[in-house]
């Protein structure tokens, strides 16, 4: 990909280029602005995918025959083909169908329905991973189905999933930089027109990876201490 | 270890030294090989047809190379690569309808123009509010990321911050966003325009106004302070010119 091709030999020249330390500086609350827009995407992303995927997941253990083909179907699409196809698929193909799309509403749908498809296959494993006897002891107390799920099952099951919550968050972040094709102004996107005009492909990518690391080192750091504070083993 | 094992394990590691020998010392060509960056999804300037790259930039340096004793290996990637690309040696010269300014002159050197330059407006087939690039304030544009036309729009942004610019990598994807009506205008070169206009008998858009920015002029970029390559560029030019080859590609193009 031609952003590889260009770290490869140029790096040392790049680094002591004066002019590419003054373009990341000048440069930088621009930037900024950037991670504003992919926090807030990946939030409401991850929010869609949360609600969606617990049906997803849900649906997958259902033993309605058309739920679970509906949720196994999604799931399969989603995560068997590439988010970056999916991106310009529904931005240019299936969403203009429905409504006069906008970039920012178009990366919400396509991270969206992306990260409901793994959350669904996360629930699934969280429920299917609570104690058995659980489940048995629940309905022994003369719980249906839907309130041993409700009041018994996810309950645990959610202590279960945030771990591989966490690590879709992270996914997500980092995985919405693709929006930038569709030239959302998020992180991504802006690094790419500072460096369309200035060259200074080292500095400003570097910069760019320095803020994704901070965010998603925020993220797994909170998300280590929710981890332990729900310990109770 | 056993006999076998050890046996094994020199062999793997006498053919594993070896190897890497094999290819060196291999045919070498008796031509020079020049690595010409491009940016091939702007035709009829540069493209790719079953799989071989073409186009007018295409045959043009493909000339000036056989005038010049070279063979051409054509490197395609981003147009805003392709400087970055030259700076770091990773190509030796970039053709890519590629507009002389004082701007890119900073960066690279250039050879004598090859092309007049000149952008248009495309818009919708039913706009009948943008007309000229008078227009163009206040509406939402759309560019291809580090083109004179990403830089006018921004230019008009300037005068008008209400002006929402759409930078895309590729000028098709901007295409297709007039298409679909995410934006107002695309502001890209004539011949390219044209060329996708016609190619795609395309009743959606239209083109609008005078065309403009003509003072300007394409020419193949080499790294800056390269005379050495920059001298053989313009040399195979003037050959390529001189013989009627240039006025041959011409017509065939255009």
């Amino acid at each position: 990909m031609p952003l590889v091709e260009i770290f490869g030999l140029g790096i040392f020249d790049s680094i002591t280029s004066q002019r590419g330390y003054a373009v990341v500086i000048e440069s930088f609350p621009y930037f900024l602005g950037g991670a504003g827009y992919t926090i807030a995407l990946t939030f409401l992303s991850l929010s869609m995918g949360m609600v969606l995927g617990l049906f997803l997941g849900l649906g997958k253990l259902s033993a309605n025959r058309i739920l679970y083909f509906l949720s196994t179907a999604f799931i399969d699409f989603f995560r068997g083909t590439p988010l970056f196809v999916q991106i310009f698929l529904l931005y240019f193909g299936v969403l203009p169908l429905f409504y006069d799309n906008d970039p920012i509403s178009s990366a919400i749908i396509a991270l969206g329905l992306n990260s409901a498809a793994y959350i669904g296959e996360i629930v699934r494993a969280g429920i299917q991973a609570v104690d058995p006897g659980q489940q048995e002891a629940a309905r022994s107390l003369g719980m249906n189905q839907r309130q041993a799920m409700t009041y018994v099952i996810l309950p645990q099951a959610f202590k279960i999933v945030i771990p591989p919550m966490i690590n879709e968050f992270i996914a997500l972040l980092k995985d919405s930089s693709l929006v930038s094709a569709i030239t959302v102004p998020e992180l991504m996107h802006r690094g790419d027109l500072v460096f369309a005009n200035t060259y200074q492909a080292t500095w400003i990518f570097a910069s760019i990876a320095v803020i994704y690391f901070v965010i998603t080192k925020t993220i797994s750091t909170i998300g280590d201490k929710v981890e332990r504070r729900l310990a109770t083993d | 270890m056993n006999r076998l094992a050890r046996l094994f394990l020199s062999t793997l590691l006498v053919v594993a030294l070896v190897f890497p020998l094999v290819g060196c010392g291999g045919e070498q060509s008796s031509e020079k090989v020049l690595k010409i960056g491009t940016n091939a999804t702007f035709p009829p300037f540069e493209f790719q047809q079953s799989n071989e790259f073409t186009g007018f930039d295409i045959d043009l340096i493909n000339a000036i190379a056989e005038e010049q004793g070279y063979q051409v290996e054509i490197n395609h990637m981003d147009f805003k690569a392709l400087i970055p690309g030259l700076q770091n040696d990773k190509i030796d010269g970039a053709i890519a309808a590629m507009t002389i300014n004082a701007e890119r002159l900073e960066s690279v050197d250039f050879t004598t123009p090859y092309f007049d330059a000149g952008l248009i407006i495309a818009v919708g087939q039913d706009n009948d509010t943008i007309l000229s690039t008078e227009d163009l304030k206040g509406k939402k544009l759309a560019a291809q990321n580090g083109t004179t036309g990403a830089r006018y729009c921004n230019s008009v942004k300037e005068q008008d911050p209400a002006t929402d610019v759409r930078i895309f990598d590729d000028i098709g994807l901007a295409f297709m966003e007039l298409e679909k009506a995410g934006v107002d205008a695309v502001v890209n070169d004539l011949p390219v325009t044209s060329y996708y206009l016609a190619t795609t008998e395309n009743t959606k858009l239209k083109t609008v106004g005078e065309v403009f920015s003509t003072e300007e002029q394409y020419g193949i970029a080499v790294k800056k302070g390269n005379t050495e390559m920059l001298d053989m560029f313009n040399e195979g030019l003037e050959k390529v010119k001189a013989n009627g080859k240039y006025d041959e590609l011409y017509d065939k193009w255009f």
